[in-house]
């Protein structure tokens, strides 16, 4: 191939790589559940991540539904425990039904 | 070793590197978003990029039998079991892509030479058998370097390895029951499999890496607890695992070193030619020419199917875009 050649595929690779964006894949394991994140995968549109998805996450009947989001479209907090945003919930205690005594002998509680 | 390696505890440290270091001590994740020192990101990029290759490529050698399997039976296997190889590989690229790795660079780098991919995979396919043995062995020995790093300090990582360990028994237990299998036949069959086995032993054993005294990165990555066991100590352990199975089975083990140690409560084993290792890995065994140049070509040949996706998609998007404007 010619280098000129070479360089067009180069820049095609190029254009391609940023035209397939990232989609992060969640699954309902069985119906009652929630979906979770599983990962994620490259696929042109919507339609294509999703059977993607299918194919790459759910091969053994893992999920009964898949939801595809792109990446760019997810709003996240740092994960850190150090980050404020989650600091509120260690000091409200009194949100954990173990905050609360009650006696042995009222059943089912 | 001693001064490049030292455990990131020994260095002097930010507020935030004590942080990772904590919880790492506290055997807590660490996640995408969290601050990671430099190293610990490339050690990671590295080591899982060159896992998902190995996957990739690992597809090949067990792939040039699936048009010519025994049966319709083996067949379906087999399309499963590789089938499950590029899931790997792509969960895989999937967490590398979680560290700012791009999946696109990482197979660029692959084709150029630029970053390995695990050596066993160097070696050719000669017999139906060999489909067999590389279930049995190479699997078996992947399930061992595995199932430890379901708990590495990397949280994506260890949750695609939770997922690859648990398709990995199917393909170890499909591997054995096709051994078996051929065990039950002819004197022919016997022996493609005690050749299959002569001959990919010795390569399994190599999958662990190099002996401890001589890994490069051992040491820091068990302090980052990306890794968890020597690969000594897994290598061991493979060894102990399928002596067993080899009885079983009804073969030899090529090794006249091999025996059990009451003291040790563990097999000796005879030593690895770490030549053949060095030889392999670098580009020069068998099939690595043959390899690289079948992942080129896949990648090279899909190239217009990647382009006509994309081009689809952004039409429709136009479409759409257009339609939202008249509206
Ligand atoms: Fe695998
Ligand atoms: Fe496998």
């Amino acid at each position: 191939m010619s280098s000129a050649g070479k360089a067009s595929e180069q820049a095609t690779t190029e254009k391609v790589r940023h035209e397939w964006p990232l989609y992060e894949v969640f699954v309902r394991s069985k119906r009652g559940l929630n979906h979770v994140h599983v990962g994620s995968l490259h696929a042109a549109d919507d339609e294509m991540a999703l059977r993607h998805a299918r194919d790459l996450y759910t091969r053994r009947n893992e999920g009964v539904s898949i939801w595809v989001v792109k990446a760019e479209h997810i709003a996240a907090s740092s994960p850190d425990e150090k980050d404020p945003f989650f600091a509120p919930s260690a000091d409200k205690v009194y949100r954990h039904p173990t905050f609360y005594d009650i006696p042995e002998n009222v059943p089912h509680m | 070793m001693t001064t490049t390696n030292t455990a990131p505890a020994a260095e002097p440290v930010t507020e935030l590197e004590e942080h990772f270091n904590r919880t790492i001590q506290r055997d807590q994740r660490i996640e995408p978003r969290d601050w990671m020192p430099e190293g610990y990101r490339k050690t990671l990029i590295r080591q899982i990029a060159q896992h998902a290759h190995s996957e990739i490529i690992g597809m090949q050698p067990e792939g040039n039998w699936i048009t010519r399997a025994p049966s319709l039976r083996r067949k379906a296997i087999l399309l499963a079991k590789v089938q499950d190889e590029a899931g790997h590989g792509l969960y895989l690229y999937s967490a590398a892509e979680t560290l700012g790795a791009d999946r696109g660079e990482l197979t660029e780098r692959l084709l150029a030479g630029k970053q390995k991919y695990s050596s066993i995979f160097n070696y050719p396919t000669l017999t139906f058998a060999d489909v067999g043995v590389i279930g049995w062995l190479v699997d078996g020995a992947a399930i061992c370097n595995q199932v430890p790093l379901c708990r590495s300090s990397y949280g994506p990582y260890a949750r695609a390895m939770i997922r690859i360990c648990k398709e990995e028994s199917f393909h170890q237990r499909q591997g054995y029951e096709l051994l078996m299998t051929m065990m039950r036949g002819t004197e022919e069959q016997r022996r493609m499999v005690q050749d299959a086995v002569n001959r990919w032993w010795w390569p399994s054993l190599m999958m662990f890496g190099p002996p401890d005294d001589q890994s490069k990165h051992t040491a820091q990555s068990m302090a980052w607890k990306i890794k968890r066991h020597t690969n000594d100590e897994l290598r061991q352990k493979f060894v102990d695992m399928t002596v067993p199975q080899a009885e079983a089975l009804g073969v030899t083990l090529p090794d006249p070193e091999l025996k059990w140690n009451p003291e040790r409560g563990h097999y000796d084993f005879g030593q690895i030619d770490w030549d053949e290792f060095q030889r392999v890995i670098s580009g020069n065994g068998p099939c690595n020419a043959q390899r690289i140049a079948a992942r080129k070509r896949a990648h090279e040949e899909g190239a217009w199917v990647r382009e006509a996706a994309a081009a689809y998609a952004r039409k429709q998007r136009e479409r759409q875009q257009r339609q939202e404007a008249a509206a």
